[in-house]
């Protein structure tokens, strides 16, 4: 971060992601509109199921949780110029991972449970994200390409396991046992445990990006990296803990989820969180204090998907356009330039080996 | 002698094929008929990234291409009940598509991954809202079968009786390699991919080419959707382009830009699948389905991290132009 | 004879900055007009006006007598103007006929007829006298060779005007004199020629009339009969120039920095620093005279160990620099001023008072332990600003929203802040204003006589001359001859950077 911020205040970072969801509203409103369904019926459901009574704020928060972990993994990569297509895969490596650890072992306190299982999450998430940082920081093969294969990769590898070794013995469906109850996070004040969790790490890694000498390193590889490496910072030691922290943020995603709400590994429960946390991302400008309202904002549609449905007659999927277009919006620079008359320049792309 | 990645190919190639064609004749044939069937959807969404990536665009919203090329192909043939103007209406969406990408990329000047993402993303909420079920096409688009070809032995039934958009796509390939590195437009193109400045002092407009070869390319990704839902499987399901627009890339890389040597590289993807899926119905081998489906993955990034550092990309690539100033 | 080119009331500005100002000027057939003006007087954005590659704000350019419609630079081509640019416009990946044919190919249905396009380029370098091999790729082919690719590309297009952006930059004294013998023989076919050039003596060789430009405006026309080359400096830049840096006699002492039998590879691999050995002294300037991609760039690179070694040993103050590690270079005591300041020497999207940081962000009293310090980040950054004159309103501003020479101020102030022991300058004034030279000249001067080992490497021979205390030639990736600076004569020079025996 800069060393002070230029005084002049900027509204811009703010304005642009509300604009852009406005926007991509209306649009979605136009869609709806065409399908024969009044738009404001379909938003109003939308609005209050999500953030119109105490347990549907509770319900999504609770779904913005993994979406804030996701969001992180990806925002720290960008920080360091590094898309991170693969914080799916990460999070359903963690999320296996974690289960295992709260089935396997019996016989432990929650105190100790809990975090260890948390543990194995954080692990096998940055496992996977090893691989492409290795790829990356050593070979210089793109990290878009390798992270997306891995999210194939670890779907065909869990769902082997899911349905061989780590099977619920004498179940027809593919999923692992259920955790103990020694490993399931408890809620607190009617939230679960995971979303403070979430909370408190988004505000370590803002914080660590603000005022440590690593997070000067990451930003500075992030912006220019021939200027990192003429200033003594290592470029591939830097990849690799950014791409790191990532996967094991995500990891960290997929194990709350498991820990917290499903209680066990199913293949397809934890499909389009890491997808949802490149929109949360970019939406809370890679910032990480900025992907906490972009989250809860995408938590409140996905939470309400189905209510939406039931009550107004509009495909749950109506989200997924959504946040299509949203991330349209927001990352196209019309409405940045319709604000500002700067460029931001985040490339990212040079070609597919450097 | 060196020996070069394609040498390595044909060794491939021919173990495969004389193992197979000691057993059985008829099988050995079915695994190269099915391996072109593997391979064409792959070597033409390479070939969206090779026309891309030439003139200095990176695209990789090819996944996203196809996946919307496949959706508007298969209910626009369903619902008008004619497979071929389905596939007229998948080639129009991908050139839309590419459309689309050039404005991002060439108007706009947006780094170019993440407008790659958000056809990819674009093109999965898309189709998963608007999918319905209990649609179908009237028919797949009938193989041809080849005169005098199809009469040869062993090549005749490798070769015959592919659907249409096959044919179209190989002598597109030879096309695209013809017209890269013989024509003028192709001469342009390579020099907008490289040193897009020279170009333009040269009186080529960098924008004007961009804007035509990132739109064509769509459109060739939008036949490759068209071949996967109306030639090769008959059906649209909800992600079912399944990587390879991603794929696609790796092979791009593999093949060094170079149309042939893209199409090698997908023949040499689609030969591993064919010969791995013959293993396991002849119960050689037992590999778990999960692993098979893992196989193209793998290989797309043992494939980068061999290419990689070896092979060198259009110099210009992902840069957008800008008229130099002061 | 005929008017080729008439601008009348030319403007253009770049947001804030106003690079050209109602600028009128004429260039007749077989005249060679001289542009001169210091780097950012608007030359090269007035020809690029002219060139169609950039839009007026305000004013007419005709060639022939017909006005151009701005922005065009097909149409521009088309009536018979050409550009020699500064920055090579070659693919590098292609050959020189591919090259030469580029956007106007000898073709039938769209195919390129490589045979008769290869024919046309041997014809185009026989008639002008410049050999090329028409099947040569031009990331293989030497500058000086490269340019001249660039002016036949120009003259196949039948040009009645061809216009030159600092041509003679890249080349060596002896390449000039022959480029500006080349530039006699067009106009006397009657090409018009405008020559661009901030170097007084080629003005003087070879320019029928001067037009001199400054600030964006044009200061007046002449000749060389009518002028001087002082007089010429003093229109360029506006007030009596010191075309001498005033220094002290050098009192070198130990040793500090060494570099023994150093060989370094190029980007593509190639040897391009070969056996290279060199000491410099505490208390001197060494300067590297050469012609640019002579080694120069990668001798920078490994002595601040950015870039392998292949073999050979880099030692300050009698202790190693390990291979690939700048951050050891730097704590060794090696301070680096690179040569593309965009590239390596500035985060620009940072602040000005971050990037004076850049390489010691994590070190006392900058950081304590993991913590960054940035209240003293913010001390050091606005001490920096007032002692080394950036003109900016305060340290936080980001340091993309400053001029070329205030960039260049941020890196040189950040650079020389610290302990010195070796200074490595890498061409420390390019594009940069005359003030910020004379400011960067005295600093550089500031720093060998408080002891430091200074090592400066520039493609201006006059910047070597004047600040040198011995000169280093450097030919083809070799040390060729080492002068006392007094005894340095430009063409003994010239010659051995040309790779001639002297």
């Amino acid at each position: 971060m800069d060393a002070k911020q230029s005084r002049k205040l900027d509204f811009s970072p703010i304005l642009v992601p509300l604009l852009s969801i406005v926007v991509a509203l209306a649009f979605g409103g136009i869609l709806i509109f065409i399908q024969g369904i009044n738009p404001l019926l379909a938003y109003r459901v939308l609005f209050t199921t999500a953030f119109g009574s105490f347990d549907g704020i509770a319900i999504t928060l609770a779904k913005a949780t993994p979406l804030i972990l996701s969001g992180l993994a990806v925002a720290i990569c960008l920080r360091a110029g590094l898309f991170n297509i693969g914080a799916q895969g990460q999070l359903i490596s963690g999320a296996l991972a974690s289960a295992w650890a709260g089935y396997t072992f019996v016989g432990l306190p929650a105190l100790v449970h809990i975090p260890l299982a948390l543990i194995f999450g954080a692990f096998f998430g940055a496992l996977v994200a090893l691989v492409a940082a290795v790829l990356k920081a050593y070979r210089g093969v793109h990290e878009v390409i390798t992270t997306i294969m891995l999210n194939s990769i670890v779907i065909a590898l869990s769902d082997y396991l899911t349905s061989n070794p780590f099977k619920e013995p004498d179940q027809p469906l593919t999923r692992t046992p259920k955790i103990q109850d020694s490993a399931q996070m408890p809620d607190l004040l009617g939230l679960p445990l995971g979303f403070f969790l979430a909370i408190g790490l988004s505000i370590i890694l803002w914080w660590i990006m603000r005022n440590t000498t690593t997070g000067f390193s990451i930003e500075t590889i992030g912006r220019n990296k021939n200027a990192g490496w003429y200033a003594g910072i290592s470029v591939k030691k830097t990849i690799m803990l950014s791409m790191l922290i990532g996967g094991a943020v995500a990891g960290v995603a997929g194990a709350v989820e498991t820990l917290s709400i499903i209680g066990r590994f199913e293949p397809a429960f934890n499909a389009g969180l890491g997808f949802d946390g490149i929109t949360v991302a970019l939406l809370g400008r890679a910032n990480p204090l900025g992907v906490i309202p972009a989250a809860i904002l995408i938590g409140g549609m996905r939470a309400s998907g189905s209510t939406v449905q039931f009550e107004a007659g509009v495909a749950p999927e109506l989200v997924d356009l959504l946040l299509a277009m949203i991330l349209f919006f927001v990352t196209a620079p019309l409405l940045a330039r319709f604000f500002k008359n700067r460029k931001e320049n985040v490339a990212m792309t040079s070609g597919w080996s450097n | 002698m060196k020996l070069r990645t394609s040498h390595y190919l044909i060794f491939a190639f021919l173990a495969a094929f004389t193992y197979f064609y000691s057993k059985d004749g008829l099988v050995a044939t079915s695994v190269l008929y099915t391996a072109i069937q593997f391979a064409l959807p792959l070597a033409l969404a390479a070939m969206v990234g090779v026309m891309c990536e030439r003139t200095g665009v990176v695209n990789i919203g090819i996944e996203g291409t196809m996946l919307i090329s496949a959706f508007t192909a298969f209910f626009a043939g369903a619902i008008l009940k004619n497979t071929v103007q389905g596939m007229l209406v998948g080639v129009f969406t991908g050139a839309m598509m590419g459309l689309l990408l050039a404005l991002m990329a060439v108007n706009w000047k947006m780094d170019q991954i993440i407008a790659g993402v958000i056809l990819n993303i674009l093109a999965a909420g898309i189709t998963s809202f608007y999918y319905r079920q209990n649609y179908s096409i009237p028919s797949t688009l009938d193989p041809i079968d080849l005169p005098v070809v199809g009469a040869w032995p062993i090549l005749g039934p490798v070769l015959s009786f592919h659907g249409p958009i096959t044919y179209f796509g190989i002598f597109f390939i030879l096309g695209l390699w013809f017209a890269l590195y013989k024509t003028s437009w192709g001469l342009r193109s390579r020099a907008v991919g490289e040193h897009p400045s020279s170009a333009d002092t040269a009186g080529v407009s960098v924008t004007r080419l961009r804007y035509l070869n990132v739109t064509v390319a769509g459109a060739v990704g939008g036949l490759a959707g068209s071949y996967l839902a109306l030639e090769a499987v008959g059906i649209f399901e909800r992600g079912f382009t399944a990587g390879k627009g991603f794929t696609a890339l790796a092979i791009m890389i593999f093949g060094r830009w170079n149309p042939l040597g893209a199409l090698a590289a997908a023949l040499f993807f689609g030969l591993t699948q064919a010969v791995t899926n013959q293993l396991m119905i002849d119960e050689v081998v037992e590999i778990p389905p999960q692993f098979i489906n893992m196989l193209p993955y793998i290989l797309t990034i043992v494939v980068l991290a061999i290419s990689a550092g070896k092979v060198r990309p259009p110099a210009a690539e992902g840069i957008p132009y800008e008229k130099e100033k002061s | 004879m005929r008017t080729l080119l008439e601008v009348e009331g030319v403007s253009k500005g770049f947001g804030s900055v106003i690079a050209n100002e109602n600028i009128s000027l004429t260039v007749k057939e077989g005249e060679i007009l001289a542009l001169l003006g210091e780097n950012g007087a608007g030359k090269s954005t007035l020809v690029k006006a002219v060139f169609g590659l950039v839009k007026p704000d305000a004013g007419t350019i005709k060639i022939n007598g017909t006005v151009m419609e701005s922005g065009d630079t097909a149409a521009a081509i088309a009536s018979g103007v050409g550009m020699v640019h500064q920055h090579f416009q070659l693919v590098p990946v292609m050959s020189v006929t591919e090259n030469l044919i580029l956007g106007d190919e000898p073709k039938r249905f769209g195919v390129v007829n490589i045979k008769q396009a290869r024919k046309e380029a041997l014809a185009l370098s026989e008639k002008y006298g410049l050999e090329v091999d028409p099947d040569a790729i031009i990331e293989d082919l030497p500058v000086g060779m490269a340019q001249r690719v660039e002016i036949l590309k120009a003259l196949r297009r039948d040009v009645k005007l061809l216009i030159l952006d600092e041509p003679t930059a890249v080349l060596t004294p002896q390449e000039t004199d022959e480029l500006l013998e080349v530039l006699r023989n067009l106009a006397k076919r009657g090409v018009g020629i405008l020559f661009i050039t901030h170097k007084l003596r080629e003005v003087m060789a070879v320019a029928d009339r001067i037009a001199v430009l400054r600030g964006g405006k044009l200061m007046g026309t002449t000749t060389p009969k009518e002028s001087s080359e002082a007089k010429l400096a003093q229109m360029m830049v506006g007030r009596e120039v010191v075309l001498r840096v005033e220094k002290s006699q050098a009192k070198p002492k130990d040793v500090l920095l060494s570099i023994k039998n150093l060989r370094v590879s190029d980007d593509r691999k190639l040897e391009s620093v070969k056996d290279l050995s060199l000491e410099v002294h505490a208390g001197e300037i060494l300067g590297i005279a050469g012609v640019e991609g002579n080694g120069q760039r990668e001798l920078v690179e490994a002595i601040c160990s950015m870039r392998s070694r292949l073999s050979g040993e880099v030692i300050v103050k009698g202790q190693e620099i390990p291979n690939l590690n700048p951050r050891a270079a730097h704590l060794a005591g090696v301070s680096h001023i690179p040569e593309d300041r965009e590239k390596h020497g500035l985060v620009t999207s940072y602040s000005i008072a971050d990037n004076l940081v850049l390489n010691r962000f994590d070190q006392a009293p900058f950081a304590k332990g993991w913590i960054r310090n940035l209240e003293e980040v913010a001390n050091n950054g606005e001490a920096l600003v007032e002692k080394f004159d950036i003109r900016a309103p305060d340290a936080y501003l980001s340091a993309s929203s400053l001029s070329g020479g205030n960039k260049q101020k941020v890196v040189v102030a950040r650079e020389l802040s610290q302990q010195l022991d070796v200074v490595v300058a890498a061409q420390p004034t390019r594009g940069v204003d005359v003030g910020s030279i004379e400011f960067i000249h005295n600093q550089l001067i500031a720093a060998r006589d408080a002891g430091a080992a200074v090592l400066l490497v520039s493609a201006e021979l006059d910047e070597i001359l004047s600040l040198a205390d011995r000169i280093a030639v450097i030919s083809n990736g070799k040390i060729v001859a080492i002068f006392n600076s007094k005894e340095a004569d430009r063409n003994t020079i010239g010659r051995l950077m040309a790779g001639l025996a002297s």
